[in-house]
């Protein structure tokens, strides 16, 4: 049977097993949408803005190690959707964005909503394709789910002028058995010989730490980064990408690392003498001055992606692999090896960690202090949120103070459950990822941790949530502020709040929440709060808006000090350098 | 210092884009740019020159490596290799000019008694000193192929 452009693209998205489309209708995309209207394969969500499409359709994927897929039209469309891509590309997740373009004979004319969405994404993709016959979009559609989701992953923008999906020009559906591209080989295999430098080297140390990225996760490697330190027994650190590829209640866990990571964990990183990181990129939110980073460390490290190695931080073993592949080539070479780590110095390592962590780490048992305060610390809201769950939540979170509050208080023990927009640091993406994780897992608990700016910026797809029942649980630390942005101004600018405050003109949250049809509550004493979440996490299926009001003054610590800091050098407390 | 990279890619929509756009994104100079298709043309041939470190350049080919349309990337600077650049010129009949032209491989292509039309070849360097030398006056137009370069040796760039 032969098909139009919309059909064999629908068939092709159904071959590729994919069950959700976020997007948007408009003019250059309507013979898709007709398409669309045709089948039942895949259920297409009408979100209320682009931005929302391609964050859901992220947060599908980091829930799920699916790739994502969004539809947008061209134009402002195509334009709406390049934040999402841009967050997507930062964390490396594998997206497929279709947008609509319009037809090939007005391309270059400035004709109506044409924007050229191949070159205004360029930056921030992993590869585009533009549609330039239409019996291709069967093979694009396989290349680009090919491209996004093998190798380091990313998002593929589809580019497809409107006359390439004419109803009335039909073409037979080929699907090759496999993709194969001779300028894209993804697949590597750790090289044998460095594997073994790495293993002596491992072996050979006596003050290791572990430091593993999003990459674990994205690689699918959890499971064999705990049997690596099943055998090292060496203190771990997640980034904030990472967490949760390591459990957080494992005795060798240190917490997050970086500019707002744990004491333990960024002294344990000064200190070490041999560093491994895994999946990670040596961000500057972790490296800190990289001429200061952890000087007497060798660094082992492992990513599939060459360019990250040595891009920050010289690599003294490189290891360019699959990071599943490079960890099982790893713990067997270690199985192997005549040499034995000395136990007695990891003790003593394991041990001093312990006293950094007795001396400024983290006070997890904050809720349960007895002494209560007029006002709510924010700290509190996501420990309570932790019990609430039982720590079983998908979290998505937006960016500023809540999120690290998230990061730092909420302990996730398993991969996939904590969605966060890292690398860019997107305000907005919170709310619309949920929506994508929720839909993948519709029995779980899914929380999306915001702040009253940041839930601002995509409050509208509340009402995507009324359409498709999507019973998320939004926790809104309100704290009447930018808090980010007013507690650097705080530290760095005289305490001058430039443009950071509008306690006066904020929305009421809760009435806002029920005139889209969902359930607000407002929390603003300790007392209430854990009865109110249990309230809310009782009513399971409605959406719930729990405002909560906490202490505006509250800054996130520690905070490494820069310009000109190395990690052991962290603002502890207000005014207090450790 | 001065590199030469050879970069193969697929004769794709776009392509070129994402290679020159790729040196602007990470903050790295081109200083010349050649390409043309090769071989059945299905891929082409880009030459690009840069300055940078050792360091810049190991993370320039590397970033050009991930381009997906991108088959092959080599730094000929890394070892022994042939390098020319071609130039043409169009200046008021000047002796001297000519005479520069001529020790490069000059040839003439035109002239008539106000101007002429010359080309010529060779290592870039010794462009560079030409054109230094040529300096501006009666210099009337001026174009550059950008360096190309083939590596020395049984080293071949193909796939
Ligand atoms: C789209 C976008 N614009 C601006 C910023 C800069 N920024 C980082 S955190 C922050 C404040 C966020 O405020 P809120 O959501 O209330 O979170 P809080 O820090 O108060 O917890 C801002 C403006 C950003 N990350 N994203
Ligand atoms: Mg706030």
């Amino acid at each position: 049977m032969k098909l139009s452009g919309g059909d064999l693209l629908m068939r092709a998205l159904k071959d590729e097993g994919v069950k959700f489309i976020f997007g948007y209708p408009g003019g250059a995309a309507l013979h898709i949408y007709d398409s669309i209207f045709k089948q039942n394969a895949c259920e297409h969500i009408l979100v209320r803005h682009e931005q929302g499409a391609t964050h859901a359709a992220d947060g599908y994927s980091r829930a799920t190690g699916k790739p994502g897929v969004a539809l947008v039209t061209s134009g402002p469309g195509a334009t709406n959707a390049i934040t999402g891509l841009a967050t997507a590309y930062m964390d490396s997740i594998p997206l497929v964005v279709i947008s609509g373009q319009v037809q090939s004979h007005l391309i270059g004319t400035d004709s109506f909503q044409e924007t050229d969405m191949i070159g205004i994404s360029r930056p921030i993709v992993k590869h585009s394709f533009i549609v330039q016959n239409t019996q291709d979009i069967p093979r694009i559609i396989q290349e680009a789910f090919h491209i996004a989701t093998t190798g380091r992953p990313g998002p593929v923008v589809i580019d497809i002028p409107k006359d390439k999906t004419d109803p009335s020009k039909l073409y037979e559906y080929k699907r090759a058995k496999e993709v194969s591209l001779r300028s894209y080989q993804p697949r590597v295999l750790p090289h044998p010989g460095q594997i073994k430098k790495a293993s002596k080297k491992i072996l050979s140390a006596e003050r290791p730490v572990i430091y593993a990225g999003g990459g674990v996760i994205l690689g699918n490697a959890h499971k064999e980064l705990i049997s690596l330190n099943k055998l090292l027994k060496a203190p771990v650190t997640n980034t904030l990408m990472g967490l949760g590829a390591y459990p957080a209640k494992d005795k060798y866990f240190m917490g997050m690392l970086g500019m707002h990571g744990t004491y333990q964990a960024n002294m344990a990183m000064h200190n070490a003498d041999v560093i491994i990181a895994i999946g990670a990129r040596f961000d500057d939110r972790i490296t800190n001055t990289p001429s200061m980073f952890a000087p007497n460390a060798k660094i082992v490290h492992i990513d599939v992606d060459p360019a990250s190695i040595s891009k920050i931080i010289n690599a003294d073993i490189p290891i360019v692999g699959q990071v599943k592949e490079s960890l099982l080539a790893l713990i067997k070479e270690i199985k192997r090896s005549k040499i034995k780590i000395d136990s007695e110095a990891l003790d003593n390592w394991n041990i001093q960690i312990s006293k950094w962590r007795a001396q400024h780490g983290l006070n997890h048992d904050l809720y349960l202090s007895k002494i209560k305060s007029s006002m709510i610390a924010p700290q509190v809201v996501v420990q309570e949120l932790y019990h609430a769950t039982q720590g079983n939540a998908f979290v998505t979170s937006d960016v500023g103070q809540h999120q690290m509050f998230v990061a730092q208080y909420y302990h996730f023990n398993k991969p996939r459950r904590w969605i966060n927009s890292g690398g860019l640091g997107t305000m907005g993406f919170g709310l619309p990822a949920a929506m994508g994780v929720k839909l993948a897992f519709p029995k779980q608990e899914v929380v999306c941790v915001t702040g009253e700016g940041s839930i601002q910026m995509c409050i509208q797809e509340l009402s995507t949530c009324l359409q498709y029942n999507l019973p998320i649980k939004i926790i809104n630390i309100n704290n009447e502020a930018l808090g980010m942005v007013r507690q650097w101004q705080d530290m760095n600018y005289g305490g001058r709040h430039s443009a950071s405050t509008y306690a006066d003109s904020l929305p009421d949250f809760v009435k806002l929440a029920q005139s889209y049809g969902h359930v607000g509550m407002k929390v603003t004493k300790q007392s209430q709060l854990k009865k109110t979440l249990d309230k809310a996490f009782a009513m399971k299926d409605r959406l719930v808006f729990i405002d909560v009001y906490v202490d505006p003054n509250e800054h996130v610590y520690p905070m490494l000090v820069a310009p000109n800091g190395s990690m052991k050098d962290m603002w502890i407390k207000k005014n207090t350098k450790a | 210092m001065k590199r030469i990279i050879s970069i193969l890619i697929e004769n794709k929509p776009g392509a070129l884009a994402r290679v020159v756009g790729l040196f602007h994104q990470r903050g790295y100079n081109i200083e010349t740019l050649n390409v043309g298709p090769v071989f059945d043309g299905s891929y082409s041939r880009m030459t690009v020159t840069t300055r940078g470190s050792e360091n810049d350049v190991e993370q320039i080919t590397k970033q050009i490596n991930k381009i997906i349309d991108v088959i092959k990337v080599s730094d000929l600077t890394e070892g022994d290799h042939h390098e020319y650049e071609f130039i043409m010129i169009k200046f008021k009949q000047s002796e001297k000019i000519k005479k520069i032209l001529k020790s490069l491989n000059g040839k003439i292509h035109e002239k008539d008694k106000d101007a002429m039309v010359m080309s010529a070849w060779g290592p870039s360097s010794d462009i560079e000193v030409a054109i230094r030398d040529i300096g501006k006056a009666n210099l009337l137009e001026i174009a550059r192929s950008g360096s190309i370069g083939l590596h020395e040796g049984e080293k071949v760039l193909k796939i």
